[in-house]
């Protein structure tokens, strides 16, 4: 049996053009192994989980360098629920202060990493946290 | 203690009780797979696209699928766009997709990006283009890497076609990585082909060269804003006016794309660009040069398909005995040569061995 390749889906929600650290992740996601879908800045939320769902992703990494995470992270998660999408990981990262932290995992965000994590503990939560679909 | 044969009677009841296990979860995949056929062939995109995903895969359950859904396939006109890195085939697919529905045509777009030598990983970026139509039903945008395809697409891409066939798309645009001067596997895929070029490539001896240019059915000079489009033009057209008879039945028009944000023009040129597009399809259904491609389309993916069955468990089998590493060992050390080798093989794997050889020494 082949190994599956894991794929994953980088994509900046809202008014937020700030998409240097979603390259360099694309980048080193590409570096890992995986294939990496990535689909710039200014989407909405409704782009983001249509195109998670048309590329069936394992995995959609949310950045957010605006504030409005606490809006569209879980409008995302939400709209993925709906399109019966929930097996679709989602995770987070950007300028997000620790006080949404809670709000944000009830929410459905899996992990959360902030400036500072380094791309190597992004990669091996991947790994460890993503099993591709059968 | 008792006997084997007292307990014969358990064991054939166990044996009964596990056969019908069996038949019933048969029954119950085939029922699965039936309504799986059935939600991909109403347009179920998240179905479609995991079936998409095993094929690329590679996992045996996805081609059963595939044959059941290969009788609902055929119906689709598909576009190829091909051109060099950065030429503009990702935005002229996004105009493609709006223009096809302004005609109410339900699309499906097969984006191919490369995959790393490397790390084996890829980034699938063509989508950054085609964000608009994210939230159009009517159009599904699937990404593919070439996992170490060489001639432009990747080795899935032919059963992607079938999928998004089944899901009953008017139109499939398949576009292309960036390409060279001969990837051209899209000609075995496509109804009709679309070559974007630039201006600045080059001069008139390049424009002449075989390969890509050959397989054009309609040229976009893309970027006509840029200095050299016009002496482009002119060298793209008096190449095909030089081309041999046998070609003059259909000569690939050229259509001039200028800058995107000088919008009304932009729209102006790609309705152009689509109904050159169909014009060249009409051709095809009434010259019978449909049916040519159809077989040559044909021939390819039973080829391919043999190539899966016979080649594919073949090497699988050699490289888990560790047979493979052995000869290619030997190879290294000039022990033996790998024809002999492939010699060798075959007459172990074909029954017919070396009968067939039709004398070409």
């Amino acid at each position: 049996m082949p190994e599956r390749k894991i794929r994953v889906m980088v994509a900046k929600p809202g008014l937020d053009g700030h998409d240097r650290g979603a390259r360099i992740l694309a980048r080193c996601f590409r570096d890992a192994g995986f294939e990496v879908i990535y689909t710039g800045c200014h989407q909405t939320p409704e782009q983001v989980a249509a195109a998670a769902i048309q590329e069936d992703v394992d995995l959609l990494g949310l950045s957010c360098l605006s504030g409005a995470h606490r809006e569209l992270f879980p409008r995302v998660v939400e709209l993925l629920r709906q399109k019966d999408a929930s097996d679709i990981t989602v995770i987070g990262g950007g300028i997000i202060p620790e006080a949404d932290f809670t709000m944000l995992y009830d929410a459905g965000i899996k992990a959360i990493f902030t400036p500072g994590a380094t791309l190597d503990s992004i990669v091996e939560w991947i790994r460890t946290n993503i099993k591709t679909r059968d | 203690m008792k006997t084997t044969s007292e307990n014969a009677p358990v064991i054939q009841y166990f044996i009964a009780i596990a056969k019908n296990v069996v038949t019933g979860s048969r029954f119950f995949a085939r029922i699965m797979l039936m309504e799986t056929i059935k939600k991909i062939s109403a347009g179920d995109v998240r179905l479609a696209s995991r079936l998409i995903r095993d094929l690329e895969d590679k996992l045996p359950h996805a081609r059963a699928r595939l044959k059941k859904l290969f009788p609902h396939t055929g119906k689709s006109f598909i576009i190829g766009i091909t051109g060099s890195p950065g030429a503009g085939k990702s935005t002229l697919t996004d105009a493609l997709i709006a223009e096809m529905r302004k005609l109410s045509k339900t699309v499906g777009v097969l984006a191919v990006d490369p995959t790393s030598p490397f790390s084996g990983g890829a980034i699938l970026g063509d989508r950054v283009r085609m964000l608009r139509h994210a939230e159009d039903e009517g159009v599904f945008i699937r990404s593919l890497a070439t996992r170490g395809a060489l001639g432009g697409l990747s080795q899935a891409v032919g059963d992607a076609i079938h999928v998004m066939e089944a899901m009953g798309r008017d139109v499939i645009i398949v576009e292309t990585v960036g390409i060279g001067q001969q990837e051209i596997d899209i000609i075995n895929h496509a109804h009709s082909v679309i070559v974007v070029m630039v201006p600045g490539m080059g001069d008139e001896i390049q424009t002449m060269k075989a390969g890509i240019l050959e397989i054009a059915d309609v040229f976009a000079i893309n970027k006509t804003d840029r200095a050299g489009a016009k002496q482009l033009h002119t060298e793209l057209s008096s190449l095909l006016s030089g081309a041999p008879l046998s070609f003059a039945a259909w000569r690939p028009p050229i259509v001039m794309i200028g800058n995107l944000y000088e919008t009304a023009t932009f729209i102006e040129q790609m309705a152009e660009l689509a109904q050159k597009v169909f014009d060249h399809y009409a051709y095809l259904q009434d010259s019978g040069q449909l049916g040519k491609r159809m077989e040559r389309k044909a021939m390819m993916e039973i080829n391919d398909a043999l190539r899966c069955c016979i080649l594919e468990p073949v090497i699988a089998k050699l490289t888990t005995s560790g047979e493979l590493q052995r000869i290619a060992e030997k190879v290294i050390n000039r022990e033996f040569d790998p024809y002999s080798a492939a010699e060798e093989i075959s007459k172990r794997f074909l029954k017919s061995g070396g009968e067939n050889d039709t004398g070409k020494k």
